[in-house]
């Protein structure tokens, strides 16, 4: 599998996500399972994943951009645009939507002076809708990086941005 | 007593994060994976779960036993193949899973290496929403326990058994959580659903026989071999079997999950367990269980949640957690955003769909816009009908068109409200 660490066409990636990369290909059949680990994986070193990392990750895998594009653009969570440091889900669903999920998103938005799916001038946050987080007892939720809050009242979000 | 009256949460305790494996241990873990791999043959463990009467607890209520006994199992023996946990829980209103894998992750294992004995699978794949940060901890952190005392890996308890536990964690889609659709994510694709026959039990992953168990439906097999058949069937009220997580989220005194035995009034999970209303808030229907299910009203609180009551009272129990609709909140505003949740969702793979959802979207705020005509209800009528059962690839459009429907039915004064433009009391929402 190395011999993968050699090629110029992966230039694009760090030896560290060549490595995390190559690890997973051991849990499956074939390199195609891989996609989304990878792609995941590039997202974790930089954020999001560029054209540049596509390709590169694509040469990887043995797949051709397309099909890889076709993943990456399939999944909510793999960004294709730069995102903020820390990104911002609020849940939208309806539990969420019925106990004040459109004033979160509004006070989160205001806040910040950005628009959903917009990084915030400082390059710190991006607010963005997700389905339902599964804690809709404690409505409504948000998940802060990879963190879930629960009951989200203005001064928590007020707490959130201010760390 | 109370330990033995609630199998699945007796380790979730207020007074701890999680169930570590020596908590999970002390109060009889993996004694039922110690008599099914030692005492038992794998036909048997199919056999016992069949007869305990384990319905599937991620919607659709098919027998566990009898899912797992279709497996091709004879011809070759040496064939692969694979159980495929699906613990993407995305279904709008449902937290049930995220407690049992966050607070006792040993339980979902056990009842996967169960299964895997049961189906004779060598590897099995955990499906886990990408979401879920904590649960793929624990998960990580109990798989390595587990592996360590010999309950995984390479001749498990010395019966010679060998299995693989391999966490994925998804980068979300709604549709993943549909079996053939998540095989496909499973091998890295599109998570476009797969054309049935062949159903995955005979081929799925990597062409495979595979069997794909909801989270909730292993956690109650390690009760199952346990604690016996006859034990788990005196577990319920009603006519299905065992206990179940029920919830209810909205506008109630106190939202929550509660395991309950199978049968529960569904009066008394939201009026005695969920306290009733908000003050100031009446009740004017629920959700039985998540989004994709069809409304049902204040008469049907003597219903209870077995699969085939609700199913005769117009709807289906889902995932079991109740999304209580209030007085002062809308209905046509509510299935407006359940239809743009699914409009979002749907994997655009086949035509009803990608083009009906987004048209049923436009409709519903044409209407509350003011800008609706009598008609365009007839049109959501046409619509439930051609995104109905039969008419596309899988059961995320006629799921969706479920609360619509039936908003139709029960709620069709507040739509017409907007029509007609009397929705005066409405646009206080």
């Amino acid at each position: 599998m190395n011999i993968h660490t050699e090629k110029p066409d992966f230039e694009g990636l760090s030896p560290a996500e060549i490595q995390e990369i190559n690890a997973e290909f051991s849990h499956y059949e074939d390199k195609t399972a891989v996609s989304i680990e990878a792609l995941k994986i590039v997202q974790k070193h930089r954020g999001w994943v560029s054209d540049e990392c596509l390709v590169a990750v694509a040469g990887l895998l043995d797949i051709s951009t397309a099909q890889l594009e076709g993943v990456a653009t399939f999944y909510n969570l793999i960004y294709r645009q730069p995102v903020g440091k820390t990104v911002i889900h609020y849940c939208n669903s309806v539990t969420c939507w019925m106990l004040g999920a459109e004033q979160v998103r509004e006070r989160l938005c205001r806040h910040l002076n950005v628009e959903l799916g917009e990084m915030s001038a400082d390059g710190e946050y991006t607010i963005l809708p997700i389905v339902c987080l599964g804690a809709c007892d404690h409505a409504p939720v948000v998940m802060v990086g990879n963190e879930l809050r629960q009951d989200i009242s203005d001064d928590a979000v007020n707490e959130i941005l201010r760390r | 007593m109370e330990q033995m009256a609630k199998p699945l949460t007796k380790n979730i305790r207020p007074d701890r994060a999680f169930a570590t494996l020596a908590d999970y241990e002390s109060t009889g873990g993996y004694e039922g994976l110690r008599k099914a791999i030692t005492q038992l043959q794998p036909k048997d463990v199919q056999q016992w779960v069949k007869d305990a009467g384990l319905r599937g607890r991620g919607g659709a209520g098919f027998s566990t036993g009898l899912k797992w006994s279709l497996v091709p199992m004879d011809a070759e023996s040496f064939q692969t193949r694979y159980l495929v946990v699906n613990a993407d829980e995305m279904e709008p209103g449902t937290f049930k899973d995220r407690l049992l894998l966050e607070r006792d992750p040993h339980q979902l294992l056990e009842g996967i290496i169960i299964a895997a004995y049961a189906i004779q699978a060598h590897v099995a794949y955990i499906f886990l929403r990408g979401e879920y940060h904590l649960a793929a901890l624990r998960l990580e952190n109990a798989l390595l326990e587990a592996g360590s005392k010999g309950y995984l890996g390479k001749n498990i308890l010395d019966s010679g058994f060998n299995l693989e536990i391999i966490l994925h964690t998804s980068a979300g889609r709604y549709i993943c959580g549909e079996e053939t659709a998540l095989l496909n994510a499973l091998e890295g694709k599109r998570a476009n659903p797969r054309a049935k026959p062949p159903f995955p039990l005979v081929s799925g992953l990597w062409g495979k026989p595979t069997v794909i168990n909801n989270v909730e439906t292993l956690c109650n097999v390690p009760h199952i071999l346990h604690y016996g058949i006859e034990w788990y069937r005196s577990l319920a009220l009603g006519a299905d079997q065992g206990t179940k997580l029920f919830g209810a989220s909205g506008r109630v005194k106190n939202p929550g999950l509660w395991e309950l035995p199978m049968g529960t009034p569904i009066r008394e999970i939201i009026e005695e367990y969920a306290g009733g209303m908000r003050d100031g808030y009446k009740l004017r229907g629920f959700l039985p269980g998540g989004a994709s299910t069809d409304f049902m009203l204040p008469e049907h609180l003597d219903v209870v949640m077995d699969f085939d009551a609700i199913a005769k009272a117009g709807s289906r129990m889902g995932t079991g957690t109740l999304i209580i609709l209030d007085d002062l909140t809308c209905p046509v505003q509510m299935v407006l955003n359940l239809e743009e949740f699914f409009a979002q969702e749907s994997c655009g793979w086949c035509t009803p769909c990608r083009d009906g959802l987004p048209w049923t979207v436009t409709l519903l705020k044409d209407i509350i816009a003011g800008q609706g005509r009598m008609e365009d209800l007839d049109a959501l009528s046409g619509l439930t009908r051609m995104l109905g059962p039969g008419n596309t690839f899988c059961a995320l459009a006629p799921g969706a068109m479920e609360p619509l429907q039936s908003a139709l039915k029960y709620f069709r004064e507040d739509f017409e409200r907007y029509i007609t433009g009397n929705n005066a009391v409405m646009e206080s929402v």
